[in-house]
Formats: C-alpha cells, structure tokens, sequence
C-alpha cells in the first residue's frame, strides 16, 4: 500500500493494513519532524512532491524489498504540506514471518526514500527558511541563501 | 531572439517542444513552476540543462550537475528528447545528491 497525501497520517492503521496472520515481525518507522536541526530552532516544515514521480518510485521501492527479502506486506505514506514540530512526515510498516528481514527492509526503504523519491522538505527555523540538501550539490555553488521570513525580497 | 531557434530554422532543423517542470529550490529560484521549452530535434537532457542555466543563471553554475526527470524516469544527460516529452528539474532530495 502506497499513499501521498496532505492529511494526518495515522500510525495504527498503517500498520494493520500490513498485518497478517503468517507474519511474526511487524517493524513501523514513523519519520518525525524534531525541533532542532544542525544548530537551528526549526518552527515548522512544508513538504512538496512531484506527483506522479514520487507514487511511482514508492512503487519500485515495494518491488525492491518484494524481490530482495519476499515480502509482500508493505506500506507506506508520505504527507505533504505544512507540518509543524512533532507531527509525522513519514510511516513505513513492514511485516515478515521473521524479524531480520522486516528490520532490514523498513531500514531499507526509509534510506530508498530519501535517496530516490522526488519529496522536498523546506524547513522554517528561526532566522529564515532552507531547502534541506540544497547545501550541497548543483544549488550549493554559491553559499547557501537563508531568506530571513517576513522580509520581502 | 532566442539563439537556438534561430540557429535551428537557419540550418531547417525541425524543431521538439518539451515541458520543463520545476520544484522546491529550483522554482524558487527560476521563479516560475513550469515552461515550454523549444529545441531542435535530436537535443539531449544535456542541451536541455545548459538551456535552463542559460535562461535561469540562479538554478546553478554546473548545469551538468542537475539531476532530471524525463517523463518521470531519471534521464542521463545524453538522453535524447521527443517531442511532448515532460522534463522536470530534480533538486538534491535530503542531505546531499539525489543517488538513482
């Protein structure tokens, strides 16, 4: 089960969509928005996706851990929007007749995720706004631009 | 005048419009979500790259460097472009480049 969306997500469900009878291990991830980050008081963040490019690399990331470990239940949610401290950007629920491969798998596709998934996370702390990542890479050439918020430009 | 078109009807080059999608750090700085962009046939991701960091000189000095989607695959820069093809500009995702 794969799922991008800008409402709540809940935890619970997730997790008793990928729970069956055959499965002994039940491993859930929730990605979570924390209130300081390399120094920074983080106020609140906004998520933005490239839709349908991040559904169908969710996609191929089920395929990746179907093939690599044979499990079949997985399911994650991605939300968007404006998130503030505390609140869940991310849930990952694997389940596995046993707990080494529904460990490795959850890990797996959360690594996956952020390398591949066209999702962006802007994070608004006190002092300005960055695009997380965008300090290295083509955008770093020039030092990173930290627009101080409320001022116009 | 756009150097590329006129260099594309002088030679009778056809010519391919593609769909330029921009997101996060890149609309921001292009100012813009979406354009047209019109390139002779036979152009690549590569070409497409060093148009949009000639258009938009903000997204970066590497053009070589950004990571794109052509309709939503990751491309390589010698990846040629169709007609009606959607380009989109991948910036880094979260801690550092974008891996495929």
């Amino acid at each position: 089960m794969i799922e991008i969306t800008d409402e709540p997500l809940d935890p619970e469900a997730i997790t008793a969509k990928v729970s069956q009878d055959s499965n002994g291990a039940v491993v859930t991830f929730l990605g979570t928005t924390r209130d300081f980050t390399a120094g920074r008081k983080v106020l609140h963040l906004e998520y933005e996706a490239y839709r349908p490019m991040a559904d169908s690399k969710l996609a191929e990331i089920v395929d990746e851990i179907r093939e690599r470990w044979s499990i079949e239940d997985v399911a994650i949610a991605h939300r968007l929007g404006r998130l503030e401290i505390g609140e869940t950007s991310l849930i990952v629920a694997v389940a596995s007749p046993h707990r080494e491969a529904a460990f490795a798998a959850c890990q797996y596709s959360v690594d996956r995720i952020k390398e591949m998934v066209p999702i962006w996370k802007k994070e608004f702390f006190q002092g300005g706004e960055v695009w997380v990542g965008s300090q290295e890479g083509p955008t770093a050439e020039e030092p990173v631009e930290i627009t101080p918020t409320g001022c116009g430009r | 005048m756009d150097r590329g078109k006129d260099w594309a009807e002088r030679i009778g080059v056809s010519k391919l419009n593609v769909t330029v999608r921009l997101f996060a750090i890149y609309r921001e700085k292009a100012g813009t979500t979406e354009l047209v962009l019109e390139l002779p046939e036979g152009a690549d991701v590569g070409h497409l790259a060093g148009e949009m960091r000639r258009r938009y000189p903000a997204i970066t000095r590497d053009p070589s460097a950004i990571v794109v989607a052509v309709n939503q695959e990751y491309a390589d820069h010698d990846h040629v472009l169709s007609d009606g093809d959607e380009a989109a500009l991948i910036p880094p995702v979260s801690g550092g480049f974008l891996a495929r």
